[in-house]
């Protein structure tokens, strides 16, 4: 059974469609993999699952439950987690403050608990940590856990993103650009991260990504979208091979399968 | 620098990080319950008025230092807390009840504006949270049989179970009183920071696009955080009133949100200590300047006729602040007890505030 169903998806921002009527399911368990040209509308459909975005037309679905509708602060609850292109963390916060904010829809305490600290708001606190030591210790992150968001460099804060979303305990993850930015042996260990959490820890996710090489390691399908709508979808070679996506990247009037295929070679 | 060897998550969780700060801090609380025994009378009504606004420092400290949300308004919040504590002092109450049903009528009433302000940032939630302190001293004027309008209202010496804890007759009771509710709310709100709605304030003032992604109601963070502001700035009014035993609309005027604004901007966003830091600076400043005046006319300059000395004063604290400080007096300490822990490997652009670049625009 899928468990993201997405249905007809459209949304117009004034006269600008910037995604229309695009469907896709995305399997439980598996690695799907959003991919098109700059402004194609692949971040604007993860802040449509988020909901960040109202959708003009369509529906979405997690687990067999309709979401186009929910505030936005109920998707997290539900099992969904993400991040973010341009990295929001909590800037003025510790890594290990950051990831305890992902364990907040986890809390068991009220705020009067809170302001006494009970015994019960102790135990809530020893359990979110013992969960997030278990994200530090999958990212590596022990290094870090103490130190300002402010102060790490760009590729570190990647991670804590990635781990915060994963503090969450979420089925599916939403990973948007996760290898922007990072050098090659970053980006490597992105790909390792994004098999084991797949395998061991039985996550789905649905990634936007760039880079073809990360791409075709660890996707099972690809879908490609250009200006908001349906362009192909199958596995990484499939799709990059298809002559509509390679129209959509390079313009018409380039005949047979040229560029695309060297980064193949090197995945 | 100090190394903790942390064997167990308890480490992090308590309230002191280690054994010496927790001695540091008992041994101030100590000093400061012994200060009556060696204060003359002047001194102690000085540090009770200074107690009081670290107080309302405090309240004002969750909503801007740790919430993110600029209130120029909470001048109204002291109003009503002290408004309502005298009121129902003078209906007979007992001032433990009335100074707690202050509390809790400030706090819902500050629940209340919340719910238009919250969609307000910034510089418009400041202005509208100042129109808001502008009708409240309108209303106090106009609800005569409770405020005794222009004229006033006189608020009851406290006495419990018989003692005084008069501001007059008994100074150092309400200078221990004062500082009971201060050292009650602190512990407080520091367990409030080492826990989960303490971080989720702390989530919503760093972004709030976030906060969202995480499963956090954010209009619901927002409205618990001015509540609460406002109950303990509520309890600093009520305290206030009873210091000024005698008070009317002009003591809770524009000028002391302006002050209470500063405080913990000066002090240092986003730290308990900033509260305290803050307080001390603006009780402090007007007696300081005082003393230099007298020292000045003794020596032939004279400058008790010069109008708007504080506030210039004030003024170029804090510019100098914004320029050359902007993380405030304890943001200032932190930076020294820095580089005397790393003495001498700390690196000069340690605390250099980065640039962020690509933020995402904030979705609506």
């Amino acid at each position: 059974m899928s468990l993201l169903e997405v249905r007809d998806l459209s949304i117009a921002f004034g006269g600008l469609k910037a995604v229309d009527g695009l469907s896709f399911d995305v399997a439980e368990g598996e690695v799907f993999t959003l991919v098109g040209p700059n402004g194609a509308g692949k971040s604007t459909i993860f802040n449509m699952i988020s909901r960040f975005y109202e959708p003009t037309e369509g529906k979405i679905f997690f687990d067999g439950e309709e979401i186009t509708h929910l505030p936005a602060h109920k998707i997290a609850e539900l099992g969904i987690a993400r991040t973010f292109q341009n990295i929001e963390l909590f800037d003025h916060s510790t890594v290990l403050s950051n990831l305890l904010m992902g364990r907040h829809v986890h809390r068991k305490t009220q705020v009067i608990q809170d302001l006494l600290f009970t015994r019960k708001a102790r135990a809530d606190e020893r359990s979110h940590r013992r969960r997030v030591e278990e994200v530090i210790t999958f990212l590596e992150l022990e290094a870090h856990r103490d130190s300002l968001i402010a102060g790490l460099p760009y590729g570190v804060r990647k991670v804590v993103e990635i781990g915060r979303a994963l503090a969450i305990g979420p089925k599916l993850l939403l990973l948007d650009e996760p290898a922007s930015g990072l050098s090659v042996e970053e980006t490597r260990d992105v790909a390792f991260w994004i098999e084991d959490m797949k395998r061991e820890m039985g996550l789905t996710i649905l990634m936007i990504e760039h880079d073809m090489g990360l791409v075709s390691a660890v996707s099972d399908r690809v879908l490609a979208v250009a200006d908001g709508k349906f362009l192909a979808q199958g596995t990484a070679s499939e799709v990059q091979s298809h002559p509509d996506v390679i129209e959509a990247y390079l313009g018409t009037g380039v005949n047979g399968e040229p560029e695309l295929k060297k980064e193949e070679a090197g995945a | 620098m100090k190394v903790i060897f942390k064997k167990s998550y308890d480490r992090d969780i308590d309230l002191f990080k280690d054994r010496q700060t927790a001695l540091r801090i008992g041994l101030l609380v100590l000093v400061l319950v012994l200060v009556p025994f060696f204060a003359s009378d002047y001194f102690l009504a000085e540090a009770t008025n200074t107690l009081i606004w670290s107080l309302a420092g405090l309240g004002l400290m969750v909503l801007v230092g740790h919430t993110g949300q600029v209130s120029l308004g909470h001048a109204a919040f002291l109003a009503i807390g002290a408004y309502t504590d005298a009121a129902l002092m003078n209906a007979g109450w007992p001032w433990l009840l009335a100074f707690l049903t202050a509390g809790a009528v400030t706090g819902v009433f500050g629940a209340i504006i919340a719910i238009p302000a919250i969609r307000m940032s910034g510089i418009y939630l400041a202005i509208a949270t100042m129109a808001l302190a502008v009708l409240v001293e309108e209303a106090v004027i106009l609800a005569e049989p409770i405020t005794g309008g222009v004229a006033g209202v006189f608020a009851p010496d406290i006495a419990i179970f018989g003692i005084s804890f008069g501001r007059y007759d008994s100074l150092p009771n309400f200078y221990w009183l004062c500082l009971a509710v201060v050292v009650i709310v602190t512990f407080g709100y520091a367990n409030l920071l080492r826990s989960a709605t303490g971080r989720s304030f702390l989530a919503v003032r760093d972004s709030e696009i976030s906060a969202r992604a995480l499963g956090i109601n954010v209009s619901r963070t927002k409205t618990l955080a001015f509540g609460l502001s406002c109950a303990i700035t509520g309890l600093a009014g009520g305290l206030m009133g009873h210091f000024f035993s005698f008070f009317n609309y002009e003591a809770f005027t524009i000028i002391i949100s302006i002050n209470l604004l500063l405080a913990v901007t000066i002090g240092g966003l986003g730290h308990i200590q900033g509260a305290f830091a803050g307080a001390i600076l603006i009780t402090a400043v007007p007696q300081v300047l005082a003393i230099v005046r007298d020292g000045l006319s003794n020596i032939g300059v004279d400058l008790s006729g010069v109008p708007g000395l504080d506030t210039l004063v004030f003024s170029l604290i804090l510019i100098g602040f914004i320029i050359y400080e902007p993380l405030g007096i304890y943001g200032r300490y932190l930076k020294i007890k820095a580089f005397w822990d790393l003495f001498p490997l700390s690196r000069r652009d340690m605390f250099r505030r980065q640039m962020t670049y690509l933020k995402t625009e904030r979705m609506k």
